[in-house]
């Protein structure tokens, strides 16, 4: 939205289009004004309270609805492997590892595509085409996370399953990351599944990054004879590292909590296994599958701890990726206007 | 540093050539995702979307045919109450934070707003379930709709604010030194310049919420039939996709195709629709 300096009509009438008009009211102001501004003021005080209410509604309500689990099992409860319901017996590791194997391995995919995307939009593409790329990748964050993972159950799985995961087994079964049966469904495909969903977070906050580097630092490099390639190197990516890095742990906070896509695509097994093509399981699809199930009391307090222990995490996670990019782009972003 | 004075040799000019097609295979690939998902919705779906899809209820296994009317209206009943909550609050927060926001209190709501845009969705949904569902005692509609406008509140909050930072200071002084009380120049002027973006704003979070299946599990639990009590369980589009989708029989497979495609048009339409209707009324505004 840009605002240009209002035209007068009798300067002339026909360039008067885009100004913005001053809504007209009546001009009426009274003692009831004063009380109305006082009124007014406190109840977006309120609204403004509302969030910081609802952070701290998560807490107490988390930790105080999962303290039986909490006094039961103690730091055990992180470090168990059993998952038993039954004899009340709970666990968390399978899930802690499933969420952080595929949460890395979908950083690791997708970190070089999405800079790749945003370097290719911000430094190379055309100009009539950089509107379109970036709207199609933002077009890829709007699709609803069941979407992906229906996408996911009858097209990657597949997919993964005939081509990609017998190659892998051909040629680097040796790393021990790709031994067993193929599936299809397994750790490998949630961490695909999340890769194509982080990529556009990572790529915009990095766009927004490399434009935010001075033009004259581009320009300067490229006087001295650099290539495309050297002055991407040198001047863009040096520059915008520490805001890259705030983009994707933004993408890692989002690969740990995502839960309908993996929950579709993981194969729910609560294992630790080494290779990728094994079944896991994740900390937010366990929620997801067994809490509504949950019989009884110690049972829905390991799933709510569960649900406290990704809180908790994606809190840190977010606070610092939001510290890297405040400090990058501070000056851009919001800033009061006085 | 090395020294550009040379001319430019083979293994800086392939670099760069490699550069180049690294990038543009970097774009391709991800853009190869979204094509096969929005073909797919189309090939599979497309078929399935009829009158009865949108005006039956599901059928059980077995039977063919049945449709998901009731998850439609559900989940329209749903985010109807989540914006209920969200957007008059969240807009009220933005209005905060751009106009009186001076201050370390108002970093710390805007940071507040921030991290709390990434808390997952299942977790906003174990907090609605234990402040509506379990004094209750029963899964409803609304506890679905506190959890929506929960998640909805904070990125309306920061948009609005930064759709209300871009109105110039100028149009603000000149309204409160015409005498006009301070909150007639925020609503009636202010807010009012920015309104179109403020709308924006409030869709974009509409959207995305729209999706959302993760706090509804436990909330609004899903219903195999009409339901149109507020405190009663209901069904949604995307809980009736993820239980189709992960179901063994072929013709709800196809059920979930379709319900996905008409999840999408539906946030499409939603998204358009207030397009239109902004851009048409900032129109006559100017005329």
């Amino acid at each position: 939205m840009r605002f240009k300096p209002p035209v007068f009509a009798s300067q002339d009438a026909s360039r008067a289009v885009q100004t913005i008009e001053v809504p007209r009211i009546e001009l009426r102001s009274s003692r009831m004004g004063k009380v109305l501004d006082v009124l007014f003021r406190y109840s977006l005080l309120i609204c403004a309270l509302s969030v910081l209410a609802i952070m701290a509604l998560f807490f107490y309500e988390l930790t105080s609805r999962s303290q039986l689990s909490i006094s039961k099992f103690g730091f055990r409860f992180f470090t168990g492997n059993t998952w038993d319901p039954v004899s009340g017996d709970f666990g968390a590791m399978p899930f802690i590892y499933g969420t952080l194997v595929s949460s890395l391995v979908a950083l690791a995919l997708a970190t070089p595509l999405a800079v790749g995307v945003a370097v290719f939009v911000t430094e190379l593409c055309p100009r009539s085409l950089r509107g379109l790329i970036s709207f199609t990748v933002e077009l890829l964050a709007a699709i609803p996370s069941v979407v992906y993972g229906l996408w996911g159950i009858f097209v990657l799985a597949p997919l993964l399953r005939t081509y990609v995961e017998p190659w892998l087994a051909k040629y680097l079964a040796w790393t021990g990351f790709f031994t067993g049966p193929a599936y299809g469904i397994g750790m490998l495909a949630a961490s695909v599944i999340l890769a194509i969903m982080i990529v556009p977070i990572i790529a915009s906050i990095t766009r927004e990054v490399l434009i935010a580097v001075p033009q004259n630092q581009r320009e300067a490099v490229l006087a001295l004879g650099a290539t495309r390639w050297e002055m991407v190197r040198m001047a863009v990516l040096r520059n915008a590292r520490a805001g890259i890095m705030g983009g994707i742990i933004l993408g890692l906070g989002r690969a740990i909590g995502e839960t309908m896509a993996v929950t579709m695509v993981i194969g729910n097994r609560p294992e630790v296994a080494k290779s990728l093509f094994a079944p896991g399981y994740t900390m937010a699809s366990v929620i997801a599958n067994e809490f509504s199930e949950a019989s009884d009391d110690l049972y829905l307090s390991a799933l709510i701890e569960i649900g406290l222990a990704l809180l908790i995490v994606t809190v840190i996670v977010n606070a610092c990726a939001r510290l890297l990019i405040w400090s990058i782009t501070r000056g851009q972003g919001a800033r009061t206007h006085a | 540093m090395p020294s550009f004075t040379r001319p430019l040799g083979p293994a800086r000019r392939l670099k760069n050539i490699g550069f180049v097609v690294a990038s543009v295979l970097a774009s391709v690939l991800v853009l190869a995702p979204l094509v096969s998902i929005f073909g797919y919705l189309v090939y599979k779906g497309v078929g399935s979307v009829n009158l009865a899809f949108v005006t039956h209820l599901p059928k059980p296994v077995g039977e063919e045919g049945g449709g998901m009317a009731n998850a439609i209206v559900g989940s329209l009943m749903i985010l109807g109450l989540g914006s209920l909550i969200g957007v008059p609050l969240g807009i009220g927060a933005g209005i905060y934070l751009a106009e009186f926001g001076r201050g370390r209190f108002v970093t710390l709501v805007r940071f507040t707003a921030d991290v709390l845009n990434g808390v997952p969705s299942i977790v906003v949904g174990i907090a609605a379930y234990a402040l509506v569902v379990l004094p209750q005692h029963h899964f409803s509609a609304l506890s679905a709709g506190v959890a929506l406008g929960i998640m909805m509140i904070p990125t309306i909050a920061r948009t609005t604010e930064e759709m209300l930072l871009m109105v110039p200071n100028t149009i603000r002084e000149a309204a409160l030194g015409l005498g006009i009380s301070q909150w007639r120049t925020t609503l009636q002027v202010t807010l009012r310049t920015a309104s179109k973006g403020v709308i924006t704003g409030a869709m974009l979070a509409f959207a995305r919420v729209a999706g959302e299946t993760a706090p509804l599990l436990f909330t609004a639990f899903g219903n195999q039939f009409w339901n149109l009590d507020p405190n009663q369980p209901t069904s949604a589009l995307p809980l009736q996709i993820f239980s189709y989708a992960i179901s063994p029989f072929d013709e709800w497979h196809r059920q979930a195709w379709a319900g996905a495609l008409v999840l999408i048009i539906l946030i499409v339409v939603a998204v358009s629709a207030v397009r239109v209707v902004t851009s048409r009324g900032t129109m006559t505004h100017n005329a």
